[in-house]
């Protein structure tokens, strides 16, 4: 954690050649909501071949199901959800665009290979930070699937929402370098 | 016999779902802080002031901790001189459930069926209910606001009589270290023995209930619990699983008497977003 870059959405292959593991990033600019439910009909709308609901290009998709917004606020409280349930989705997206995720927890070595080959980046968000990580977010809109409640596609506008890169586009995984240096047996 | 209306459940029952949301115990600041101080991670530190920001932040701003408030789990002590009249009960706690999560903007997190059409029950009802029948004329009731990502790493395995204490110690160690940084570390281990198979998943449960600033009455069973939190200290995961030697901050164990042929052992994996409130009636 020596490093504090700034990143701004769509993310270029360039901006992402730069990123390291334990780099702290503040992402600002348009991301996208999504968990389970949503990756699912993502992925079945690709295999039909039909159009997302979003522009996946450069993209940046943060796996959360924020708490309702109080009024005259744009958003509740908005930490991420675990990230492995996605992992069975992650790979067709990056394949179709998708540069980065935000979420909390490990992900697969398929993902991870995916990230490879892709050029993508996972970063973790601290799970339970979540009033911290709401302060970010200056806009929210419901952009696809209202039916699912939280789990709705949500496009954000954030500013400077706090990350640490967990997975780089070279392969390396914080969660098994942080742990192997803290292990004790 | 006492007569109690139902009715008069439901505001504590909503206030109880407010106040969980929010306020986290002074047991979890307390052990996060002790935590902090012997934590050798800079990471790991780090993520525990943002831990300790986000929960001033969320009294400031009136915004639940987590995003994920949880499934309302309830307790109920009845005492058995109660009579209770008015209407349903178990309707009277739903209510309660209900106005809370809709009151204070907390997520609805319930989805019906479970497999094939999952969808929002919109109010975060059916509560999960626990009833227990005590001597006396008061109801207790405690809510415990269970968030998702901790309990998917919860497990039961049962184990045998050969396998012993150090088999107990060892699978709860294991189901911490294969949990990883998934369930939000710092974690609360709530460990439930004996009983059968489904007790001991409710006495895992229930040892969450014990304020992180009481041992075990039993000096024996305060030891195993000192013995299992070092070694889960000692696997490196730390904090969100970003490596560190805070993992947990707390193991409780809970048992019941247990079959010949049997050894029940629960694991129930709790984040650092501890939510658990009572009130008397």
């Amino acid at each position: 954690m020596t490093k504090e870059i700034k990143l701004q959405t769509p993310l270029k292959d360039n901006d992402l050649e730069g990123l390291h593991i334990g780099d702290k990033v503040l992402i600002s600019g348009t991301i996208y909501t999504a968990r389970d439910a949503a990756h699912k009909r993502l992925v079945d709308l690709i295999a039909a071949g039909k159009e997302l609901p979003f522009d996946i290009q450069g993209q940046i998709i943060y796996f959360v199901g924020p708490s309702p917004a109080r009024p005259g606020m744009p958003i509740g409280s908005a930490g991420p959800t675990t990230s492995y349930r996605m992992d069975p989705y992650s790979p067709v997206l990056l394949d179709n665009g998708l540069k980065g995720m935000i979420g909390k927890g490990p992900r697969s070595k398929e993902v991870i290979a995916s990230m490879i080959k892709n050029k993508g980046v996972y970063f973790a968000a601290i799970g339970g930070a979540a009033v911290v990580m709401a302060q970010s977010i200056k806009e929210a809109k419901v952009i696809a699937y209202e039916d699912l409640g939280p789990e709705a596609i949500r496009e954000l506008k954030v500013e400077n929402l706090p990350c640490i890169v967990a997975n780089d586009v070279y392969g390396n995984d914080l969660f098994d370098e942080g742990v192997k240096e803290y292990r004790e047996n | 016999m006492r007569e109690i209306n139902v009715k008069e459940v439901i505001p504590i029952v909503r206030k109880l779902c407010l106040d969980a949301s929010i306020y986290i115990g002074d047991d979890v600041v307390k052990k996060l802080k002790e935590f902090q101080e012997k934590e050798v991670s800079p990471i790991a530190k780090e993520i525990i002031s943002i831990i300790f920001e986000n929960q001033k932040l969320a009294v400031e701003k009136k915004m639940p901790l987590c995003q994920d408030t949880g499934v309302a789990v309830i307790f109920i002590e009845l005492g058995q001189d109660v009579n209770l009249v008015g209407g349903d009960f178990y309707e009277a706690i739903n209510e309660g459930v209900r106005q809370g999560y809709k009151d204070g903007y907390l997520r609805k997190s319930m989805v019906d069926d479970p497999v094939i059409e999952r969808k929002n029950t919109k109010d975060n009802t059916p509560a999960l209910i626990y009833l227990d029948i005590v001597p006396g004329d008061k109801i207790k009731i405690t809510l415990a606001a269970k968030g998702g990502g901790s309990e998917n790493m919860s497990e039961v395995k049962m184990m045998k009589a050969a396998d012993g204490i150090e088999g107990v110690k060892d699978f709860v160690v294991d189901r911490v270290r294969r949990s990883g940084g998934n369930p939000c570390p710092p974690i609360i281990v709530g460990v439930g023995l004996g009983g059968n198979f489904e007790q001991s998943a409710l006495l895992a449960k229930k040892s969450l209930l014990r304020s992180l600033d009481k041992k075990n009455p039993d000096p024996k069973w305060a030891k195993i619990e000192d013995e299992i939190l070092e070694r889960i200290n000692k696997l490196g995961i730390g904090p969100q699983g970003l490596g560190g030697r805070t993992t947990a901050i707390a193991v409780n164990i809970l048992y019941k008497p247990c079959h010949i042929a049997s050894m029940p052992v629960a694991v129930n994996i709790q984040c650092h977003v501890h939510r658990h409130k009572s009130a008397i009636l």
